[in-house]
């Protein structure tokens, strides 16, 4: 018996893990990773461990010892070069093979990286992995002036922790305004007032065109204008990390192609997590998510159809971010909404907007509002009443009908 | 190293050695207990961690803050025994605790 092999060793693989052993599966399992760490968290890296609030022993998914107590054969440091899919076995780049029964890819994404002049200047930081915030942490305690470049979730909460450390913050976007490809004007605005109520200076529509620095990194160039920084932050989106999979011949169409059983062209091949395009049955459509709630469903499901279940992925995405004192919590998207409705106080940062298509619920954005987020996940796709959303009277309880 | 006694919808026992310092919903992950999934990881913002504690165990803990009785209030198996276990550590003050686990997760 080979067992099931994962490829990767982020936030869906330590799911995977616990789920196999939950499951009951008592066969092989070893995670190839290429980070040094066992499995954790990405969202505390631009949140509170990024601030110093909490320590590694918070940000794993499970502590170091649940791998060896559980018989799971956890291999970090250790790159996957290729799937050879007929001898059905993965190799490492340091040409160790590893023969699978069943395979899991949770490879995730990857930056996208910024190539322009400029750009290999010391003080550039991309954020998505603990060396990366340990780099940035090292070079808060110096820096005076941070520049991030992309007005994204990542770049905003970035910008939050760096204003709190008494850093002097821009943040540079290219479109028309921040969060533009993930939330609507309303909310953007919000959060572009709240950010520079707290002193952070923003400025959309520019691009950036350069770095310049002798060596390390002294301003970033947007067109005419200059902005001075001793440490910048690049959050412009990320790509699935698919090269794996593309190379073995599976179908990839930005991420890797699975069905609603996270199976990839493959049947002996399953995908989750930030790598995969996936139906999902009731948006009736297929998605690419970054999110955590989305690796983790997709490493159960997948681990319950690896173990010969019949198990489909279906749940309603959802998302939170942590900026200053603020906690939004998202479900659904907001452009799917053809009307919206306020409920609670924007001046007061309490307050909920519910997006409603045809009089169904198909999202919300609750800013400091969890009662709101809770509803909106047991209503979404449900008919309700725009007036009695909005009216701070109506008992959200009495809209669960 | 507390005890911990998780109890499944279906009755199921499990008595697990908890560390101080860590979270009822830790505890539970780390010692694959069924019934909890903790999506968030333990911010207080997904409700998927849902437990039981009776009256008797529930006065020796924190009492809870209001975003927790607020990501509580619209869980449909919500009782007065509510509490979010990520929002509850360990400690010896709480040795034998019983936990009881909600049939499903929202
Ligand atoms: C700073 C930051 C903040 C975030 N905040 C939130 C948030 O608030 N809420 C939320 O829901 N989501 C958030 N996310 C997104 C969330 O972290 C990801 O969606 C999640 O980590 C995806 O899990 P995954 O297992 O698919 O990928 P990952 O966790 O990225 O794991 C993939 C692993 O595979 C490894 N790997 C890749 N290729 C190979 C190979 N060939 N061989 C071996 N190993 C390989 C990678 O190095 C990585 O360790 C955030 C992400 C970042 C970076
Ligand atoms: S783990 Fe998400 S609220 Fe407890």
């Amino acid at each position: 018996m080979s067992g099931i092999v994962v490829i990767g060793a982020g936030q869906a693989a330590g799911q995977a893990a616990a789920s196999l052993r939950q499951e009951g599966y008592e066969g092989e399992v070893t995670l190839l990773g290429d980070e040094a760490q066992a499995p954790y968290q990405r969202p505390p890296l631009s949140k509170a461990y990024l601030s110093g609030d909490i320590g590694m022993d918070r940000v794993l998914v499970r502590p170091e010892n649940f791998y060896p107590d559980k018989n799971i054969n956890l291999k970090t440091n250790t790159r996957v070069a290729s799937i050879d899919r007929d001898n059905k076995s993965v190799t490492t780049e340091s040409g160790e093979t590893y023969e699978y029964e069943k395979l899991l890819i949770a490879t995730g994404s990857s930056p996208r990286i910024l190539n322009i002049p400029g750009s290999d200047l010391e003080g550039i930081h991309y954020l998505r992995t603990i060396d990366d915030v340990d780099g940035i942490r090292g070079a808060f305690e110096k820096a005076g002036k941070i520049c991030i470049v992309g007005g994204g979730y990542i770049g905003l909460e970035v910008a939050a922790v760096a204003k709190k450390a008494g850093l002097d913050v821009t943040v540079v976007e290219a479109m028309d305004r921040i969060l533009q490809r993930v939330t609507t004007p309303e909310m953007s605005d919000f959060y572009h007032n709240l950010h520079t109520g707290r002193g952070v200076n923003i400025m959309v529509n520019t691009g950036v065109d350069g770095f310049e620095g002798d060596g390390e990194v002294s301003a970033v160039l947007c067109g005419d204008t200059k902005v001075e920084a001793d440490l910048v932050i690049v959050g412009i989106g990320i790509i699935p990390n698919v090269a794996l999979a593309e190379a073995a011949g599976l179908e990839c169409d930005n991420g890797i192609v699975v069905n609603d059983h996270c199976q990839t062209s493959d049947p002996d091949i399953y995908a989750a997590g930030d790598c995969t395009n996936h139906p999902n049955p009731i948006m009736d459509r297929r998605l690419r998510l970054e999110s955590v709630p989305n690796a983790m469903g997709q490493a159960r499901t997948a681990c319950s159809n690896m173990l010969g279940g019949d198990k489909v992925y279906a749940e309603v995405p959802w998302f939170w971010s942590d900026q200053y004192e603020l906690k939004l919590q998202m479900v659904g998207f907001s452009a799917d909404g053809d009307s919206s409705v306020v409920r609670g106080d924007k001046d007061a940062n309490q307050f909920a907007v519910f997006y409603l298509k045809e009089g169904k619920v198909v999202a919300v954005d609750a800013v400091n509002s969890p009662k709101e987020f809770m509803v909106c996940k047991q209503l979404y796709g449900k008919p309700a009443d725009a007036a009695a959303l909005a009216d701070p009277e109506t008992e959200l309880k009495s809209l669960l009908g | 190293m507390p005890t911990v006694k998780f109890i499944e919808f279906n009755g199921t026992e499990h008595n697990v050695e908890a560390n101080n310092g860590e979270s009822i919903m830790v505890a539970a992950t780390s010692n694959l207990i069924p019934g909890i999934d903790a999506d968030c990881g333990g911010e207080c913002s997904c409700a998927t961690c849902h437990v039981l504690i009776d009256a008797e165990w529930r006065a020796k803990l924190e009492p809870s803050t209001d975003t927790e009785e607020s990501m509580l209030d619209l869980n449909p198996d919500r009782t007065e025994d509510s509490r979010l276990s990520c929002q509850i550590i360990v400690s010896d003050a709480i040795e034998g605790i019983k936990i009881n686990l909600p049939e499903f997760q929202y």
